[in-house]
Parts: C-alpha cells; sequence; structure tokens
C-alpha cells in the first residue's frame, strides 16, 4: 500500500527544463507546489572536464532511469520495433538542461503559423500528403512576452536581430520582434567563427552569433563561461549554464512554497470517478506513496508525459488518461538533426576551447525565409558552425579517405589535422504525420515492469528534400572559408529516439485532433496540465528549450491566475 | 604471469623497431600530404624518447591474462606505433587502461575480449602458420586489415558477429587509453595529447589564452582534469543526496 503523504496544490512531475521553470511562477502566485524528480542533486563539482566519462561512457544517465526505459523504434506500423540504443537525457534536479548544448532560440513567427502561412503564398497543395500539421492556437506575438521573460529569469546572451520592428544588422534579421535586447551580449567568437562569418556575407548571406543560456559575463551572482570545451554533456563548473537548478528551482525553493523531493519515480497519475485527477503515485527506493493534488503538471519530457498518460487508465478515461480522443501519443516528430556536413580546412582552427552554444548561424535557408516557389518542399534549415573538440573524439577523426585509420600514416595524419575539421549542426523543419506516432510497447518493459514508449516513424520525402538541399548550402559555405574536403552524412530515414522530441500531447484549440487547450491544461481533465515539447506540434528549424520554457511559464502564470476558477 | 613480463618487454622491444621501419616504409608509400608537414614540428614533445620500459613501474594486468596482454599490446603497437613521430599506444599505456577499465566501466566487454583476442589468435595461426606476435611487420598488418575489413569473419576463428566489430572495439578502446584523460591509466606522460598537439585541460580559458592559442604561443599544460582536488572522481554521489520521505 502506497502511504499517503500530507496533500499540496500543485504537483509538477519532473523539475527539469520545462518543470523547473514553471514551478518559479507558482510558488511566487503563493500555491504549494511539490516537486517530484526520479533524480538526485548534482552541483558544479559533479562536472569534471572528463572527456571519457561524459562523452564516451555516457555519464551521467547510464545507471539512470532514462536509460533503463529507452523506447523502442520501428519505421512503420508493419515493421517489429527493436530498442534504441541509449537515452541521452539527464535525470536529476535541472532535468536535461544541467548537461546540454544551451542553444536558446526562440521560433520564427513563421513556425506559429506553417499551414495558412504555406497556403498563403503557395497555396494549400504544398502541405505534404499525409501531414497533420495544423497552425498554433495563438502567434508568435502572444508568447513573446514569455520569451522575454524566461530570457531574464535564466538567462541569455545573444544578439538581438529585431527589437520592437528596429532592425539590427548584427542580429539575425527574420527573427519576430523582441521587446528588449538580450540580457548579456553574445558568447566571445574564435577566428575561425568570424571567418566562417565573413565567407556568409561574402555569399550574400546574414550570420549572426546564436542565443545561448550561458552566461557571456557575470549575471545574476554566478560566473561568465570559460569555454572550457566540456560543456558538451558535461555540466558547468561555474553555474554559467543556465539550467533551472541554478537559476528557477532555487529562486522558487527560496519562497517557501516549493518542495523538492528526489528519487521520486512517479507511475500513474491518479483519477477519481468523476475524472479529476487526484495526485500521483510514485516509488522512492522501494517505498510506494501517494502525493495527494489539487493539480497535476507533468514535465517528464515527451516519451515519460506520454507513457505516464497511457498508463494512467482510468474508469473515465479507458485508453489512457486525457485520451478519450485517442490523440495521446499522436503527430510525434524526433526533430531532423542529421544529415550533417563536415569540412576539412588546411590550417588549425584553435576550437580546443569553446562550447557548442558559441557559433555563427545563418537562417537565410530556414523556415520561408526564401522563395519555395520551384521547390518540391516546404521548411529549412538553420545552419550553425560552433566551437567544440575534445581529444579522443578529434583523435578519432574522419580520414576523409586522405590516410588509413591507423598506423604510422595515420598517426602523421591526425598529428596535423586533428584541430582541422569542423562539423556543421543543421537543424531542420520536422513535420508532423499521420503515421508518425508513440504508443506502449507490447513487449519491452523497464524495470519495474512497466511498458516502454514505442515510437513508429519515419522522416518523409519534405524532410529528406530539406536535408539535401542544406546539404548543398553548407557545402558552398565550407568551400567559400577555404576548406579543402567536405563529406555529408546520410539524409536519414527511421527516426530514432531524440533530444528534440515534439508532440503527442499536441497543444491546439480543437479537442479532435489536440490533447491540450492553448494554455496547455488538458481538454479533457478538469485539474492536469503538461509541459515540454510535446505540446508543440511544429518544431521549426532550432532547438525546443526556450519554446518549451516560454510556454511552460505561461502555463503556469494562466494557472496561477485562474486557480480558484481552475480547480474549484 | 609476473614471471613472463621480462620476456614480453623484449619481445616487444624487437617488435617496434621491426614496426618503425615498416613505418616509415609506409608513410613513404602512402605519400599523404600530411605525413609531409612539418609546421608543427616544434611543438611536440618528444616525451617517448625517456620512457624506456624498464624504468616505468610495472602494473599487474588483473582482467587480462599474460598472453592476452602480450597480443594486446602487440596489436595496440600496430594501430599507433612508435615511430619518428613519437611515441605510441603502448608508451601511453592503452592496454593498461584497457586492463583497468575491463574491471569497471567496461566490464561488459570482458567477454568480448577474450573470445575476440582467442578468435584472433586463432586466425594468425590458421591463415599464417604462426602466432602474430612472431609475424613480420607486414603480415601483421595483413592480419589486421583482414580482422578490420570482416574477413578474418568465419567458423575456423569463431569471432563472434563479424571480426570487424572486434578491431572497432578495439581500435576505440586504444584511442581511448591514447587520447583520454591520464586519470584512467593511459595517455601517460600525456603522450597522446601531445601527438595532437591539444592544449591540455584548463578551467578556464579567458580570452588571452585564446588567443595565444590562435598565435601558437600556447604550451600544453599537462594536467590531469582531477589533478584538482575540486572536482569530484567519477562516480556520482546522487543516490546519497536530496530529500527522501521517511527518513
Ligand atoms: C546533449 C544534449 C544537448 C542538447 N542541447 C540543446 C540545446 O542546445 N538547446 C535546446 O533547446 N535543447 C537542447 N537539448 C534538448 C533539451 O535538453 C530538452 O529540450 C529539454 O531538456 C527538455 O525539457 P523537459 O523539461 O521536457 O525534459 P528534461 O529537461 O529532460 O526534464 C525532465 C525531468 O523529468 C524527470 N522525470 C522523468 N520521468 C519522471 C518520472 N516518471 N517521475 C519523476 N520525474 C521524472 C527527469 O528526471 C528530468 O529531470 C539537448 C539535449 C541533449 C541531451
Amino acid at each position: 500500500m502506497a502511504t499517503r503523504l500530507p496533500g499540496t496544490d500543485v504537483v509538477i512531475v519532473g523539475l527539469g527544463a520545462a518543470g523547473g521553470v514553471a514551478a518559479l511562477p507558482l510558488a511566487d502566485a503563493g500555491l504549494d507546489v511539490v516537486g517530484l524528480e526520479a533524480g538526485g542533486r548534482l552541483t558544479r563539482r559533479d562536472f569534471a572536464p572528463d572527456e571519457l566519462r561524459n562523452n564516451m561512457r555516457g555519464w551521467p544517465f547510464s545507471v539512470q532511469k532514462c536509460a533503463q526505459e529507452v523506447p523502442t523504434l520501428r519505421r512503420s506500423r508493419s515493421d517489429t520495433a527493436v530498442q534504441g540504443n541509449g537515452h541521452p537525457m539527464m535525470n536529476a534536479v535541472g532535468g536535461t538542461t544541467l548537461h546540454y548544448w544551451a542553444q536558446s532560440w526562440r521560433l520564427n513567427p513563421w513556425d506559429f503559423r506553417v499551414v495558412s502561412a504555406t497556403t498563403e503564398r503557395y497555396g494549400s497543395s504544398r502541405i505534404p500528403e499525409g501531414s497533420t500539421v495544423e497552425d498554433w492556437p495563438f502567434g508568435y506575438e502572444e508568447l513573446e512576452p514569455y520569451y522575454d521573460r524566461v530570457e531574464h529569469e535564466i538567462g541569455v546572451s545573444g544578439q538581438a536581430g529585431n527589437v520592437n520592428g528596429r532592425p539590427d544588422p548584427r542580429g539575425n534579421p527574420f527573427e519576430g520582434a523582441r521587446a528588449r535586447e538580450y540580457p548579456m551580449p553574445a558568447l566571445r567568437w574564435t577566428g575561425f567563427l568570424y571567418r566562417m562569418a565573413s565567407s556568409a556575407r561574402s555569399l550574400g548571406w546574414q550570420p549572426f552569433p546564436g542565443p545561448a543560456a550561458i552566461n557571456s559575463r557575470p549575471y545574476q551572482g554566478r560566473s561568465g563561461c570559460m569555454y572550457h570545451g566540456f560543456c558538451n554533456r558535461g555540466g558547468c563548473h561555474v553555474d554559467a549554464k543556465n539550467s533551472p537548478a541554478v537559476t528557477t528551482i532555487p529562486r522558487a525553493e527560496a519562497t517557501g512554497r516549493l518542495t523538492v523531493v528526489t528519487h521520486a519515480h512517479v507511475r500513474r497519475v491518479e483519477t477519481d470517478n468523476q475524472g479529476k485527477v487526484t495526485g500521483v503515485t510514485y516509488v522512492q527506493g522501494r517505498e510506494e506513496f501517494f502525493q495527494p493534488a489539487r493539480f497535476v503538471l507533468l514535465a517528464s519530457y515527451t516519451y515519460e508525459n506520454v507513457r505516464l498518460l497511457l498508463m494512467s487508465k482510468a474508469r473515465a478515461y479507458p485508453i489512457g488518461l486525457s485520451n478519450n480522443h485517442a490523440q495521446v501519443g499522436r503527430h510525434y516528430l524526433s526533430h531532423h538533426q542529421g544529415a550533417g556536413v563536415t569540412a576539412l580546412f588546411p590550417s588549425d582552427l584553435h576550437a580546443w576551447y569553446g562550447l557548442p552554444a558559441q557559433g555563427v548561424a545563418v537562417d537565410d535557408w530556414a523556415d520561408d525565409n526564401f522563395d519555395h516557389g520551384a521547390l518540391d518542399f516546404i521548411g529549412g534549415g538553420n545552419l550553425w558552425v560552433y566551437s567544440d573538440r575534445r581529444p579522443i573524439a578529434a583523435a578519432g577523426m574522419n580520414t576523409f579517405g586522405l590516410a588509413p585509420t591507423w598506423g604510422s600514416a595515420w598517426k602523421a595524419f591526425v598529428r596535423d589535422n586533428a584541430d582541422r575539421t569542423n562539423s556543421a549542426y543543421i537543424q531542420k523543419t520536422t513535420l508532423p504525420y499521420d503515421s508518425n506516432y508513440m504508443d506502449l510497447d507490447p513487449i519491452v518493459t523497464d524495470p519495474l515492469g512497466d511498458p516502454v514508449i514505442r515510437i513508429t516513424a519515419e522522416y518523409k520525402q519534405n524532410e529528406l528534400a530539406v536535408a539535401d538541399f542544406l546539404q548543398d548550402k553548407m557545402e558552398r559555405w565550407y568551400l567559400e572559408a577555404g576548406a579543402i574536403k567536405v563529406t555529408r552524412g546520410g539524409l536519414g530515414g527511421q527516426m530514432g529516439v531524440s533530444t528534440h522530441a515534439y508532440g503527442g500531447t499536441r497543444m491546439g484549440d480543437n479537442a479532435e485532433t489536440n490533447v491540450v487547450n492553448r494554455y496547455g491544461l488538458s481538454h479533457e481533465v478538469p485539474n492536469l496540465g503538461i509541459l515540454g515539447a510535446s505540446v508543440m506540434g511544429t518544431s521549426g528549424a532550432r532547438n525546443p528549450t526556450l519554446t518549451a520554457q516560454a510556454l511552460a511559464w505561461r502555463t503556469a502564470a494562466h494557472l496561477a491566475s485562474n486557480w480558484r476558477s481552475i480547480v474549484e | 604471469m609476473a614471471d613472463t613480463k621480462p620476456q614480453l618487454i623484449s619481445r616487444r622491444s624487437l617488435l617496434r623497431s621491426a614496426g618503425a621501419v615498416g613505418a616509415a616504409a609506409a608513410v613513404g608509400a602512402k605519400g599523404s600530404p600530411a605525413a609531409t608537414a612539418s609546421s608543427h614540428e616544434s611543438q611536440l614533445t618528444p616525451t617517448g624518447e625517456q620512457t624506456s620500459d624498464n624504468k616505468q613501474p610495472r602494473y599487474i594486468f588483473e582482467q587480462l591474462t599474460a598472453d592476452e596482454a602480450e597480443l594486446l599490446e602487440a596489436i595496440a603497437d600496430q594501430l599507433i606505433p612508435e615511430d619518428d613521430l613519437g611515441p605510441g599506444a603502448v608508451a601511453a599505456g592503452a592496454v593498461t587502461y584497457i586492463d583497468r577499465a575491463l574491471g569497471g566501466a567496461l566490464s561488459e566487454s570482458r567477454d568480448a575480449y577474450h573470445s575476440g583476442l582467442a578468435a584472433f589468435d586463432r586466425y594468425c595461426r590458421s591463415s599464417r602458420d604462426a602466432p602474430f606476435l612472431e609475424l613480420s611487420h607486414i603480415d601483421q598488418v595483413s592480419v589486421l586489415i583482414d580482422v578490420e575489413t570482416g574477413a578474418a569473419t568465419g567458423a575456423s576463428t569463431g569471432f563472434t558477429g563479424s571480426s570487424s566489430s572486434f578491431f572497432s572495439m578495439l581500435r576505440s578502446h586504444v584511442l581511448q587509453g591514447t587520447f583520454g584523460d591520464p586519470f584512467y591509466g593511459g595517455n601517460q606522460n600525456f603522450v597522446g595529447w601531445d601527438l595532437i598537439r591539444y592544449p591540455g585541460v584548463r578551467t578556464s580559458v579567458w580570452p588571452r589564452l585564446q588567443t595565444q592559442l590562435e598565435a601558437g604561443e600556447l604550451s600544453p599544460n599537462h594536467r590531469s582534469a582531477y589533478d584538482s582536488e575540486y572536482f569530484e572522481k567519477a562516480v556520482v554521489r546522487t543516490a546519497t543526496k536530496g530529500t527522501y520521505h521517511g527518513d
């Protein structure tokens, strides 16, 4: 029997990027919040600059929850799903923001209205067949104040391109208008990044520094970035990476309203016979607890949000909580981040000390920033060239067919070339399709016996065409900057377990096709809300987290200001 | 195990001199543009010159048998040989690294090593009529190419799966043992980092340091991440931290 704990106003399941942000506006409004977090607390002393541990051995997730519930994968309904190799998300207070890259993008205005913008410019026939894409229930302008709030609350460095409609040529000419500048200037550039920016300009493109939830100078009493080169899958040793673990969570705890419970693995959301949620059941060690709550917010990342809903069947929700319209798990997409391009340069790039959020971006080929009239796809990609290099991976470099992969000739090759390659990160428009979805795997379970998520999904023609088009652009850019060899990754096929997993609990006004409403609250369950990219219906051409955090803040603020009418 | 050591060393050094000659020839033959580039010579620290085997404290293998360790060293010596560019995987202690890791983080690979090395040995004997250590440099190279490409796969050898997956596991662990943090037993005397001109682990890289790096004026600092007491060692203590109900 589960031990029944004293009740609370709100329980948040998962204190990562989204849940860790939502806790603050709730606590500030005077609501009592319990944050249930499957992982423990890590501090900056846990974050050694150790490539073997962080990047080769998969610390810190190898012994943790995510690794034991890796989704199974298959391309289509007729295939057998096979469990993926790993799951790079983090289980700890702060979630994956502890070791993420911290690129902190706003979506561009087009991403909110893919259907209507495409239809207006090219006609409705240009929406790819089988896609279930919808416009968001609101436009970029609605989210702007929340982007602004989160950028200042956690600290984001960057260069504005459009402040209140006033263009700034140093920033992104395609971004939506922002109310004010970033709270900190962009991270510094290396000589190589300056060179790439000037090559982009010679091509007539408009390069700019990308935004990062990383301090470019001391902010809120925390250090500026030390550029030591171990940021990618490593936590920050000086707390310059602005995870909720060092920003919103401690601030919410300081109000006295947030109680953080670590090592609490939630397995089920409980429901009464009227269809209201009553709280959640979790295990901690070998003990089971029931945490009653007047409102439940799921913030356990896309796969776990969907899994918890599908596992929490009840009389009122026979095929899963909030799933009476059979939309939980639908409109899924793994962001297309593959199909990279790698270049070899004739001289050293000096990339040993840097971080993947330090770089130069080009948005000229993203979204609908260029004419698609004569093209066979919609959307595009963001080109991102960044600084990131560590010795084991550098020695394991692609030899571009210029040397064998071992022996003396190889040794001579890596001696000269270990610091001469660069790989671009190209994030691309990825659409939801009717045949891409998540459900519970019928066979594979985690150690507690709960089924894992099964992903049935593949990239379609539109994604492959975007990938090919963007590789051409990237190759041109590298050659313009003097690269002597360029190679391209495959265009992609089956969708994998993703760090950018969208959909499954999509947000929209229509309850027939969406799980949550425009505020992130369930269409069916009166006292349940969902946070994270699982509510997003489009990906844009950039990382999801800042958008998920702005949405989380908005949901929490809506809940706090309408508390009585929502829970009573 | 200990008494087979001296023999191991003498065979290995013999092998190494043979390897160096072969390696030089291979470089010439390949004519790789990289092989002749010399702009960075000055930054190479010839630490390898001083690392003669009998001065090193003897490492006692715990996971690998003496025969396995000897074979693995000979393979590692082909993958990253000691040559005129300096020391290679053997001097870096790559096999020490692997042995230690097989007792811990890489323990899941232990069986793959035992069976893979046995299959490797059988393949040498059946296809070249001699154990690997007795083969000429050229024959060792050709055996390794067979294993790398998967040509050594077959019932008579007993590689579980393709021989190429055994090769790629070996190669990635030899890279880890040569270019990883010395804390884990490899990259001894920072020979791996010096080889690829990695300027070292630094916890703060001010703009001035980046400028020095770009000007070619930053010398390697030769530090392990764990030289500083600041960092917790590899084991993370999440299990003992945080709030518990029912405490
Ligand atoms: C290496 C890497 C680099 C990345 N780089 C970027 C980047 O540059 N920019 C960007 O925007 N995004 C990036 N991402 C993605 C980013 O990390 C995610 O978008 C973001 O963390 C998702 O937020 P979340 O709150 O939904 O999930 P998380 O941050 O993962 O938090 C979920 C939390 O819920 C907890 N939890 C899960 N299940 C349960 C349960 N059953 N009970 C209790 N608690 C539970 C987890 O322990 C975790 O703490 C990166 C990801 C990785 C892995």
